[in-house]
């Protein structure tokens, strides 16, 4: 048994691809979604067509621009401007004022500017509506205490557990659930199936090793690999991306645990029914990667799938583990919050460990 | 004579609807160097996989050492030594990691069963640090033998292990098998390679999933039951085609440089054969008496099959 771990790790140690794949993936996805992805708005170029430039446009464009999320690419004169503007593909917003705008506001207590955004981008144009706006209410809030004010009703939202935003935030949990999921289960996948491609699975089975001996001999590696993993985008998050863990670590730990065990076991569910290396690796990019991704709350909200995709995301692991990391990590919640989660997961994990114990052949399959 | 190693009683096995093995028996003795021989496609694989509880036969029973394949086959899987036709070792592991894992696997160690394998495993120990993948054909064939060997196996099945080795490294393998029969262990073996069944004890001479004969390689040859001439001529090509169209041929094949040559009739010699090829324009023909060997026998043997076959 102990001969047996061991030489799982002189394979992955002297393979380069394998180590390139434990070591240096985990680190690339997590900076690349944490930096590359990002939903916040730093320095956009926009552009101003003031067409009254009064005390009052003056004043808003001047607290537009040292807002910090705004960068004035060019002053617009004309309206016939705008549309060549936005074609050069620089600007994504020009803000417009009506003309006499300060007047128009003394007179009728009301004034008009346009906001037109490139939606090429439907969610950056979202965004920078949304922050121009809340700039000008700002504004107006402030400056209608002058005049005869209007009834109004404020609004203070607050963006509980992420007040900034921040993209990290969503990327992170999301990262190390499918980097968990892809390194624990395609690995094993493919290192069983390199067994069976390469006939060394021949020899093993013809010897007094159970097959519960040669899969946990196969899985204790990737386990302690995988654990490794998950403390070093921990780490990553948090001194790159400041990304805050306001519950337990300990509970994360473990919970990481759970995730990697399920995982692995699924794993060698995947080799028990491939033949080769290829096949698992296939069978675990379109059965792992693609519902991690897609259909696990990481990207899009489960809640705004149509109803079929929302049964099936049920079954997907990486959906219960994500609600759990970022209820520990953001929220900050004890295992009460998520116990029935971490009931799903662990019974997930049972139910593919007995499944493979079951399908795992003590013969050679023909 | 001995106690018996292997029982194996009407063994059929078909892969989608091709027999592969086609109810076949055999009893081999403890201590024998039982050689299975045959062309690829034989069924020497197949069966090999049945023996050492990797398969499960169709029909029939098989006992290795005693034990059921089917029922018992975490017994068979203690006792027995399995190196698989294709080099089955860790190739990224060395050549020692190799080693100590499969002694590891079967909870012993090298030390304990050094004297087993030192006289094979001594011969590549000056490259233990080297990985298994970057060794010679017959190198590799070594280490799968000694880590086949390392656990004290009673029974040692070596799937074509000479296959892809050269002739001096062959030679030397089967040295080291006499040896290891002489410290009582089990071998049987399987070879597509005639002239190594001169070297087993007993021999079965497989074709297409049927045993054609079972027997010791003297007896087989003894049994040719036909005189055997190689005949030679200037023109190579057509000379069979020559000699085929001689009354009452027995067979005809290539062997060799030469083409061999058997008549049904007893009393036919080489002159009557030389005459028959002159007057079909042969030049330079030389006839020789040979002894038959195994391949021989295996040649006259498939042919009575195909005739058995093309009669029912």
């Amino acid at each position: 048994m102990k001969g047996f771990v061991l030489k799982e790790f002189l394979h992955i140690f002297r393979d380069r691809r394998t180590m390139l794949i434990l070591f240096g993936m985990p680190i690339v996805q997590v900076l690349l979604f944490g930096f590359a992805i990002t939903n916040e708005i730093n320095n956009a170029q926009i552009a101003i067509l003031d067409e009254s430039k009064d005390e009052m446009t003056l004043a808003i464009t001047d607290k537009i621009l040292s807002s910090g999320y705004f960068h004035l690419a060019s002053v617009l004169t004309d309206r016939n401007q705008i549309e060549p503007a936005f074609r050069e593909g620089v600007i994504k917003e020009v803000v417009i004022f009506e003309p006499n705008f300060s007047q128009r506001f003394g007179k009728e207590n009301q004034a008009h500017m346009q906001i037109i955004t490139d939606a090429s981008d439907p969610n950056t144009a979202n965004l920078l509506y949304n922050y121009t706006n809340a700039i000008i209410r700002d504004y107006t809030s402030k400056s209608t205490q002058l005049a005869t004010p209007p009834i109004q009703i404020g609004i203070e939202t607050t963006m509980q557990y992420n007040p900034e935003l921040k993209g990290v935030f969503m990327f992170v949990p999301g990262t190390i659930t499918i980097l968990l999921m892809l390194i624990s289960a395609m690995m094993t996948s493919i290192s069983i199936a390199r067994e069976k491609e390469l006939g060394t699975l021949e020899v093993l089975l013809v010897s007094p090793l159970k097959p519960w001996q040669i899969i946990i001999g196969k899985v204790i590696p990737y386990i302690l690999l995988s654990f490794i993993n998950a403390v070093i985008i921990l780490v990553l998050a948090y001194s790159v991306f400041a990304m805050p863990v306001r519950g337990s670590l300990v509970l994360l730990l473990l919970e990481s645990i759970l995730f990697i065990v399920m995982a692995l076991s699924l794993g060698i569910f995947i080799s028990t029914v491939s033949k080769t290396q290829q096949q698992a690796m296939m069978l675990s990019m379109f059965v792992l990667m693609l519902p991690t991704i897609l259909l696990s709350g990481f990207i899009f909200p489960i809640e705004n799938m149509p109803l079929p995709l929302q049964i099936i995301s049920n079954i997907n692991p990486s959906r219960w583990f994500i609600i759990i990391i970022k209820n520990i990590m953001l929220k900050g919640l004890g295992f009460g919050y998520f116990w029935k989660e971490t009931l799903i997961l662990v019974a997930m994990a049972l139910f593919f460990v007995a499944m493979s114990v079951k399908k795992f052949n003590i013969r050679l399959s023909k | 004579m001995n106690q018996v190693a292997v029982d194996m009683r009407e063994i059929r096995k078909s892969y989608n609807g091709t027999r592969a093995l086609n109810d076949i028996s055999v009893h081999i003795h403890q201590g024998e160097l039982f050689g299975f021989i045959g062309p690829d496609g034989a069924g020497k694989s197949t069966l090999f996989h049945i023996l050492t509880t990797l398969l499960l036969p169709d029909a029939g029973t098989a006992l290795v050492g005693g034990f059921d394949t089917v029922r018992e086959y975490g017994k068979i899987r203690r006792i027995v030594g399995y190196m698989p036709g294709r080099f089955s070792l860790y190739q990224d592991l060395t050549v020692e990691e190799n080693l100590k894992f499969f002694a590891g696997i079967f909870k012993t160690t090298i030390a304990e069963n050094y004297h087993l394998i030192k006289d094979i495993y001594g011969q590549i120990e000056p490259f233990k640090n080297r990985r298994a993948g970057q060794l010679s054909g017959g190198m590799k064939q070594k280490l799968a033998l000694s880590c086949a060997l390392v656990h004290k196996p009673e029974i040692l099945f070596l799937d074509e292990p000479t296959t892809g080795v050269d002739a001096v490294s062959r030679k030397e393998f089967w040295e080291m098998l006499q040896r290891l029969k002489a410290q009582g262990i089990t071998i049987i073996v399987s070879t597509p390679y005639m002239d190594e069944a001169a070297l087993c004890d007993r021999v079965a001479l497989m074709q297409k999933g049927d045993f054609m004969a079972i027997n010791t390689p003297e007896v087989i040859v003894a049994n040719f039951g036909y005189r055997l001439f190689a005949v030679k001529s200037a023109l190579m090509y057509p000379l069979p085609a020559a000699l085929e169209a001689m009354p009452d041929t027995k067979a005809v094949y290539r062997f060799g440089d030469a083409v061999h040559y058997l008549n049904t009739h007893e009393d036919k010699s080489a002159e009557d054969i030389i005459r028959h090829l002159q007057v079909h324009g042969h030049n330079e023909v030389t006839v020789n008496q040979v002894n038959p060997t195994i391949e021989d026998c295996f040649m006259l043997l498939m042919k009575k099959e195909e005739t058995a076959d093309a009669n029912t």
